[in-house]
């Protein structure tokens, strides 16, 4: 974490513990809508983060990540409905079981050298057949889906995650800085350097004696099991899981849309996508309100428009040119 | 933090974020009474998956301040979309709410009004469930929310005593049935009622068997080709429009007559895609829903609005979205003359106090028990004739009677 | 049962060689350019549309759209490829994606916003009949449809094979280096190679609407399955399409027919992990 500061020079230290006293001020100045607003932000960023992990510095592209966060979600829930576990235990069967499947989709990809769109379709097989199977398990509650009661007399238990917006507003500020300096850490230790090799030329890193089977399949591990701890958040934050909402491939593609547009393996490149693209979204929604059109799919339309320019103008991401720009510190970017 | 009672209140908006600074965009205060008319939001899916459904409530909102105002009450309304997406559900209604809406009314998928319903019930602001079938809706013990619709469960236990009206006063022998019904929410909230009502409940028919299929899948030949193989009188569907269009026209295509078709409590049947891709074909299908009362003097007053509106619909084939929206904008509008304020907790034990007589949907009064479930809604037989939907039982708000068994596929026109 | 099992399987057959068509598209795309086309069923969709349109204005038959339509998507694809998709060939696929999904998302909405959230159907005056074949039921605009779809694979499948530019596009994908050191103009086959899998997307949407209604979102389902068809059949293949086809097409009817048919989609995608582990050059690919 001090590692981290250092790197970055007075001139990134400056705008991050700005930026940083701003998020935790915010709920003095923000509303609930706001609020609310920042919250989806700083969740995409996390999970964003965690996507970030496997495909920006191991180089393995999955489709599939949805697949975690209903996992995660889905065996917090049922714990906490048929055994009243709370998230705070529950959250460690969630990441071993969000990365025993990482393992077994990192297991067969890699042990059968599927590599780019092949792995990423293998992690869509997966996310699909788990949607479908949890349609139509029993014990998950099938396509009706699995609601966790709003009970009054919980409803303080902020221990529990049963609280309003400013809890789950601080969880997902504390996970999305926590995920940064993790990646931050991970980024400049051997298993990071190792994950750019196998990523730059995996021939060649293997030459150089890196086992880059257990490089990628770490990657896997920390990605999936940390993506599962996004879905313990998501199930008490919503309070509802459908297998045909989270499990979705469009949810997947949601996931991975901040740190694509952010700029992949970059330690901030998630966050910055994340406060880039879910505003832009509600800015549209306000101007079209504005503006009085009443056709649905509008905002959609620019909203595609946008990732469209932004990805030809800046094919590897925002950040590092704004790193640039802004004369940040290399390191950082 | 901000509520409708503090007087005025303060907009903000998310313009950009950048290196999360965030600007803010105050605009000036509102003084909330200047008009004596209670803000609504809608909270309805106008795009995304549930877009069809969503637009159609839609239209019924917008006619409805007009109405309302002809029976003295007074609403303005305002309208989000959440792209029958969960997350923007709960957004959009911190936002609505944020906006200045003294009551919410939505969302017709049961996902997002539970989303929804967490927000309304942490800022104390009611929540008016228009459409959302899901027994847990009111079982979660939210103070601050009505249902006014059925849950699956009433929804099939009204339709199978129906079905069970329609087979005495049709003299039709029907013995057999297969029940096939869509595997999402909706659909296995309907199956889970069927499974535990239909022993129970003593009609004059078996069920050979269930069977749930995937709504999104593209052909749906092979279920028909199961379902004709076992040769059902009845086929008994929980359909939307779309897969509903598939099994009609997959039914004709492999020459299988069932002499019925009925969906006990779902969409699909009655949609205006339905009719304009069957044509014909369209025609006979029965459903049992809770329905607009075509006797009523309110749904012809709505009717009235809604044919200039929107000329390019039809009220019959709306009159099940646009009614219930309808409706629960009236509950709002009626509990607030009564408060005579928008205070979140006197409006709720308002609207919980609700008791009106006259109104759209079949049924008694409009009343909510401790849960804050409305448990007098009806059902009513409606079948296509002639490519419009008629109610043709119960008698006493019946327009035709009904025809069964279904004449052949074709020959018709 | 013989019998029902009989009708499973045909309609399955058929259904699929349309899918196989549509699978083609992507697999002239991505197998000469490896461009990830992550806006494929999109594209069909709108050719979907298209049809609907001239039907309901014109009353003009699909089958005879084909043709026309399939020019019409050329020209985009040429378009497409020459304004916005050549600068990210031979680029990450990532950045590809990010392309792609985009202008699917546009697609996708702007077709909500033209033609509203309902099913639209084309109602062909023999859209109902069948052929009655011993105990077997054969739809009829099933049955068209898929024979169209098997002609115009056959075209495609001489026209790559026998003709010049053909015979070019062939080799990029075999030696491109040497394509570009023998002067063929890479950058204008590759466009016409995106002209040529649009057209081959365009004719299946055509094709596709004779046998399904067209609805705004549709296009991520197709363009999964045409991923899957393609991975399965096995890349650069056009046979190993039209086989990954009519074998989904068959797996998913009988998985319908035998388990439940919620359920079926589930064994395509076990069937496409089972392939990737064990043969991922796919069934009709060759080994490399």
């Amino acid at each position: 974490m001090i590692e981290l500061w250092r790197s970055i020079g007075w001139r990134g230290q400056v705008p991050l513990a700005i930026a940083l006293f701003a998020l935790i001020c915010a709920p003095v100045i923000a509303d609930r809508y706001l609020l609310s607003v920042l919250t989806l932000i700083l969740y995409l960023a996390y999970v964003g983060q965690a996507w970030n992990l496997m495909m920006g510095y191991a180089g393995q592209l999955s489709l599939g990540h949805a697949l975690y966060v209903g996992l995660g979600g889905y065996v917090a829930a049922l714990l906490w409905l048929d055994f009243g576990v709370g998230p705070w235990l529950s959250v460690f069967p969630a990441i071993a079981v969000g990365a025993l499947f990482g393992a077994a989709i990192g297991w067969l990809g890699f042990r059968f050298h599927i590599e780019g769109v092949y792995f990423a379709l293998l992690t869509i097989a997966f996310a699909e057949f788990t949607r479908i199977a949890c349609d139509n398990l029993a014990f998950t509650g099938g396509s009706a889906g699995l609601f966790m009661p709003y009970v009054e007399k919980l409803a303080g238990e902020w221990w529990n995650l049963r609280g309003g917006q400013l809890l789950f507003y601080y969880l997902a500020l504390l996970l999305a800085a926590a995920a940064i300096v993790l990646t931050a850490h991970l980024a400049h230790s051997r298993l990071g350097y190792y994950w750019l090799a196998v990523r730059e030329d995996e021939r060649a890193a293997r030459t150089l004696g890196i086992n880059s089977f257990r490089a990628k399949m770490t990657a896997v591990l920390i990605s999936s099991g940390m993506t599962a701890v996004g879905g313990v958040f998501y199930a008490f934050y919503y309070n509802t899981l459908f297998p045909s909402q989270v499990f979705d491939t469009n949810q997947s593609i949601e996931l991975i849309l901040a740190p694509l547009i952010g700029g992949l393996g970059t330690v901030f490149g998630p966050i910055v996508g994340a406060f880039l693209l879910t505003p832009v979204g509600e800015t549209l929604t306000t101007l079209a309100e504005r503006l009085g059109v009443n056709l649905p799919g509008t905002k959609q339309v620019f909203y595609g428009l946008t990732l469209m320019v932004i990805i030809t103008l800046r094919p590897t991401g925002v950040w590092p040119w704004m790193a640039r720009v802004l004369g940040f510190g290399n390191r950082a970017s | 933090m901000q509520n409708a009672h503090c007087g005025k209140l303060t907009r903000r908006r998310v313009v950009a974020g950048a290196a999360a600074a965030t600007a803010l965009l105050g605009s000036p205060a509102v003084v909330r009474a200047e008009t004596k008319a209670l803000k609504v939001a809608l909270l309805l899916p106008q795009s995304g998956y549930f877009a069809a459904a969503g637009q159609s409530c839609y239209r019924g909102a917008v006619i409805a301040p007009k109405v309302l105002a002809d029976y003295g009450y007074h609403v303005t309304l305002s309208y989000y979309d959440f792209e029958s997406n969960v997350a923007k559900a709960r957004i959009q209604a911190e936002r609505a709410i944020g906006d200045g809406a003294q009551c919410l009314v939505g969302a017709f998928e049961s996902g997002a009004t539970l989303a929804i319903a967490q927000v309304c019930e942490q800022r104390k602001v009611p929540l008016v469930v228009n459409i959302a079938a899901a027994p847990p809706i009111t079982e979660q013990g939210y103070k601050y929310l009505v249902r006014n619709f059925d849950t699956g469960g009433q929804l099939l236990t009204n339709g199978l005593r129906l079905i069970k009206d329609l087979i005495a006063a049709t003299k039709v022998d029907l013995t057999t049935a297969v029940f096939l019904h869509a595997n999402d929410t909706f659909g296995m909230s309907m199956r889970h009622a069927m499974d535990k009502l239909f022993p129970v409940s003593h009609m004059p028919f078996k069920i050979a068997e269930s069977i749930s299929f995937d709504p999104q899948a593209q052909d749906l030949s092979v279920e028909v080709t199961k379902v004709r193989a076992l040769n059902p009188d009845i086929v008994l569907v929980i359909t939307h429009a779309a897969d509903a269009i598939k099994l009609i026209r997959g039914m004709v295509m492999q020459r299988f007559e069932p002499k019925a078709i009925i969906s006990p409590g779902s969409p699909g049947l009655y949609d205006e895609e339905f009719f304009d891709a069957l044509g014909p074909l369209a025609d006979f299908s029965i459903y049992t829903l809770p329905w607009a009362n075509p006797k009523a003097q309110m749904t012809q007053a709505l009717e009235a609005a809604f044919k200039p509106a929107h000329p390019k619909y039809r009220f019959a084939v709306d009159s099940f979205n646009v009614g219930f929206t309808f409706e629960a904008l009236l509950i709002a509008a009626d509990s607030f003359k009564r408060a005579g304020t928008a205070n979140g907790s006197q409006l709720m034990a308002a609207i919980r106090a609700t008791d009106i007589a006259d109104h759209v949907m079949i049924g008694g009064p409009i009343k909510f028990d401790d849960k804050g479930q409305n448990n007098n809604i009806r059902s009513a037989v409606v079948q296509n004739r002639n490519r419009t939907p008629v109610v043709v039982l119960p008698p006493n708000v019946a327009t035709m009677t009904p025809v069964l068994p279904m004449p052949p596929w074709h020959g018709r026109t | 049962m013989f019998s029902l099992y009989l009708n499973v399987i045909s309609q399955g057959i058929l259904t699929g060689l349309i899918y196989g068509l549509m699978a083609l598209g992507l697999s002239v795309i991505f197998g000469v350019m490896r461009v990830v086309n992550f806006a494929h069923g999109e594209f069909a969709v709108v050719a979907m549309y298209a049809t609907f349109l001239v039907f309901r204005y014109y009353g003009l038959d699909p089958l005879l759209m084909i043709l026309p339509l399939a020019g019409l998507f050329f020209v985009v694809g040429y378009a497409l490829h020459v304004t916005m998709v050549d600068r990210f060939v031979g680029r990450a696929e990532h950045e590809q994606f990010i392309l792609l999904v985009g202008l699917a998302i546009i697609m996708v909405n702007g077709l909500l916003m033209i033609f509203g959230p309902d099913a639209r159907a084309v109602n062909l005056p023999y859209g109902l009949d069948s052929y009655l074949v011993g105990p077997l039921i054969i739809p009829k605009a099933r049955l068209y449809a898929a024979v169209a779809a098997l002609v115009l694979a056959c075209g495609l499948f001489v026209f790559l094979r026998y003709t010049r530019t053909g015979t070019a596009i062939r080799a990029c994908v075999d030696n491109l280096v040497g394509a570009g050191v023998v002067g063929l103009n890479v950058k204008r086959l590759y466009a016409i190679t995106f002209g040529i899998g649009l057209a081959c997307v365009g004719a299946a949407g055509t094709l596709m609407v004779m046998i399904a209604d067209a609805e705004p979102s549709l296009g991520s389902a197709y363009t999964l399955l045409a991923f899957i068809i393609v991975i399965i059949g096995g890349l650069g293949s056009m046979t190993g399409a039209l086989v990954g086809g009519v074998l989904i097409g068959v797996s998913e009817a009988l998985a319908g027919f035998v388990i439940a048919p919620s359920m079926k989609s589930m064994f395509s995608f076990a069937l496409l992990a089972a392939i990737l582990v064990l043969r991922p050059q796919g069934l009709m690919g060759r080994q490399t």
